[in-house]
């Protein structure tokens, strides 16, 4: 795999080698963990252990959760407690369940914008990047229709603003809103199918996360540096990385280790800290909650959903472009999915002929002002929408669009890159001969 | 698009006359310091059982705990109560559930939840002192949470305590006035009047005492598993702590030739 010279496996006994001509499983599992991986990935390059491991443990609490809920509007509320109440262990099974969606969540963040400082969605390892995005993307609606199980009030009212998004396209949207929910309004069909997606969405993330896999082995690791690995002779390969296993597997798991600290104290002590009050009020259609909110994570797209109201000029001219078509609250639509689909199609809107930030002096800055824009989108999209707020939001989302759309195509010509190292193997000589280091750290922490 | 749905719902809220279910920002809460505050906090057995007087001879008679089994007032985490007291508890209090197979109430057992009770539309008291928040600030973040906690049970003490007095009539209907419920007024009179439970420790047994106790109480009824949750969270930090560090360790010693040979080149 990867083009990058390394050994491979070599059946020695009998038995192994009867299985090899049969089924090379084992030579195929000794391709994946062998990989040779760029030597000087620093701690950013952690979250996808976290991320696989959260994937296993949601699967896992989840499957033991489904045999104790009972999915009908009548039942579902009583049945959570149920679980926290009668069930041995159930509140622990049901707390990690509930922040374990939030672990998922950090660390997926922490991934994609580790991918879009280091490059990672560059060429070639665009489609390890679609791919990527497409598992996030199905992540959030296994979220949201997790979140709508325990038909709190927040999973209700949650399902009927979501919902009532798609309602929002133009002349098709009321029939599929109708088809989504299974009826008019949010109720036990609705309740129903989403449970069976939300069983059966896990399972699809972890049929994507093998293809992630399998294309990122096969282009190879990115690396801080964003310079490849060479691949000409062996010497110079094994010179720029080391084998996944077990340099890169202990470090991965010393960090999940250390994740998990937080995580266990999370729940242990404060495992209510991330939901909604609102959710321990069962579901009722007569009653709104004052503000409803979405989970954290779904924030800074809430925040740029709600951001385009009727009196944004944008909203206004594409309203009467479309003779009344696109209105505010579709144009909202629009947004919110463009936000991510900018995201998505970010390989082919960097022009910079240079991978990693690292060696890019303006692009830090303006990366650093996103991730600054995704932290105020995120606080704003929790606020009443009024006062202050709004414009907020606007601006913030005029930002995130901004930096996709205009600001990477335009570094790309404008911007002066500083000199990269020639090889992998010179950046680590750098990192681990003159500054000194003794080894307490494999590379920079987060830059 | 939300302000239509909102409203549409606020309407058909209106209409149906129901009280307002929701998590709403009403008045400051004052922190209070309870006893199972904190990753080391526990309940106090003593605090629990004034609660459950409180809320047998006062809010028993208008809210219900419908998800709360009678069973676990046993447990040592929570009131602590010996289980035949919990039975001459049940009896005493003449405490009663429907029973679908005999199609009539019956005797509680330990076993059967609390009843529940929507006579007088009050709202169900088993998850209460997790459906309201207390504290919201810095700047709506609500990053204090982080210290004191979601702050349920400081808000249903403050609520309890909060009459001020400024009644009104709206509609036919009498509303009391109360400094922590948002909108500033509540259909729920008064409940707590000083020295109105007789506490067999002698407890002071004045509005903020009593209203103290009975939060405590309903935060156990809403967190039965707190104790043991904070005992999980310690063995498993605990453990995890020295699982990192020996990992860190074989982190260390696997990529020291590395680091070496970096070094010396």
């Amino acid at each position: 795999m990867s083009g990058i010279p390394h050994d491979h496996y070599e059946p020695k006994s009998n038995g192994a080698k009867w299985l090899h001509r049969r089924l090379p499983v084992v030579g195929l599992l000794y391709d994946t963990l062998m990989i040779p991986t760029p030597k000087n990935l620093n701690w950013m390059w952690i979250w996808g252990i976290v991320l696989a491991f959260c994937l296993v443990m949601q699967i896992v609490t989840g499957i033991i959760l489904v045999m104790h809920y009972t999915p009908h509007v009548d039942l579902a509320f009583a049945s959570v407690e149920h679980i926290m109440r009668n069930v041995n262990g159930g509140w622990a099974i049901r707390y990690i369940h509930m922040n374990g969606a939030s672990l998922f969540f950090i660390a997926v963040y922490l991934h994609i914008f580790r991918g879009l400082y280091y490059g990672s969605y560059k060429a070639p390892r665009e489609v390890t990047w679609i791919i990527g995005m497409l598992i996030y993307l199905m992540m959030m609606g296994t979220a949201f229709m997790g979140y709508v199980l325990p038909w709190g009030q927040m999973s209700f009212w949650g399902a009927t603003v979501i919902t009532g998004l798609f309602g929002a396209i133009p002349f098709i949207g009321d029939a599929i809103q109708t088809w989504l929910l299974g009826g008019p309004a949010v109720d036990n069909a609705t309740l129903n199918r989403f449970l069976s997606l939300h069983y059966l969405l896990p399972f699809v993330i972890a049929g994507l996360v093998i293809v992630h896999i399998w294309a990122f082995h096969h282009t190879g690791n990115n690396n801080p540096t964003g310079v490849e690995v060479r691949r000409s002779s062996r010497k110079e390969a094994d010179a720029d990385t080391l084998p996944f296993w077990p340099y890169f597997v202990i470090k991965d798991v010393f960090a999940l280790a250390v994740v998990l600290v937080a995580f266990f104290a999370v729940v242990g002590f404060m495992p209510n800290l991330l939901g909604h009050p609102d959710n321990y009020i069962e579901a009722n259609a007569l009653a709104t909650p004052a503000h409803i909110v979405p989970e954290w994570y779904f924030l800074p797209f809430y925040a740029i959903l709600r951001a385009f109201d009727g009196e944004v000029w944008v909203v206004i001219a594409a309203s009467w472009l479309t003779g009344g078509i696109v209105d505010a609250k579709f144009f909202g639509v629009i947004a919110m999915f463009g936000a991510i689909a900018v995201m998505a199609i970010v390989p082919w809107l960097d022009t910079s002929s240079v991978r990693s930030g690292r060696y890019r002096p303006m692009f830090k800055w303006w990366f650093a002002l996103l991730v600054v824009d995704f932290m105020v989108l995120m606080w704003v999209g929790a606020r009443p929408a009024e006062g202050i707020y709004p414009y907020i939001a606007l601006i913030g989302s005029a930002y995130w669009f901004a930096y996709f759309l205009v600001i990477l195509p335009l570094l790309g010509i404008f911007e002066k890159p500083l000199p990269q190292p020639a090889t992998i193997e010179e950046d680590f000589k750098e990192h681990y001969g003159k500054s000194g280091s003794n080894g307490d750290n494999a590379a920079t922490p987060a830059e | 698009m939300f302000r239509k749905l909102a409203l549409t719902a606020l309407t058909a809220f209106a209409l149906a006359g129901t009280p307002a279910l929701a998590a709403g920002e009403g008045g400051h809460v004052e922190n209070i310091r309870f006893s199972f505050d904190g990753p080391f906090g526990t309940y106090d057995q003593n605090q629990l059982q004034r609660g459950l007087q409180i809320f047998t001879e006062v809010c028993s008679a208008c809210h219900g705990l419908r998800y709360v089994p009678l069973r676990t007032l046993s447990d040592e985490d929570g009131p602590g109560i010996p289980p035949d007291q919990v039975r001459a508890y049940i009896e005493q209090n003449f405490i009663e559930v429907w029973d679908e197979e005999l199609r009539d109430y019956r005797p509680a057992t330990p076993n059967d939840n609390f009843p529940e009770n929507t006579a007088a539309g009050a709202p169900d008291l088993s998850m209460m002192a997790k459906a309201r928040l207390g504290f919201h600030g810095p700047w709506g973040t609500g990053l204090n949470s982080l210290v004191n906690g979601i702050g349920g049970p400081e808000y249903i003490a403050a609520l309890l305590s909060g009459y001020n007095g400024h009644d009104e009539e709206m509609a036919g209907t009498f509303l009391y006035g109360n400094d922590v419920f948002p909108g500033g007024l509540i259909s729920m009179a008064p409940p707590l009047f000083d020295g109105m439970v007789e506490f067999n420790d002698g407890h002071p047994n004045d509005v903020h005492h009593m209203a103290e106790d009975v939060a405590a109480f309903l935060m156990w009824a809403a967190e039965p598993e707190m104790m043991a949750r904070k005992r999980m969270g310690f063995t498993a930090v605990i453990l995890l702590i020295l699982l990192s560090t020996l990992l860190y360790l074989t982190n260390k010693r696997l990529w020291a030739p590395v680091k070496r040979a970096a070094k010396d080149s």
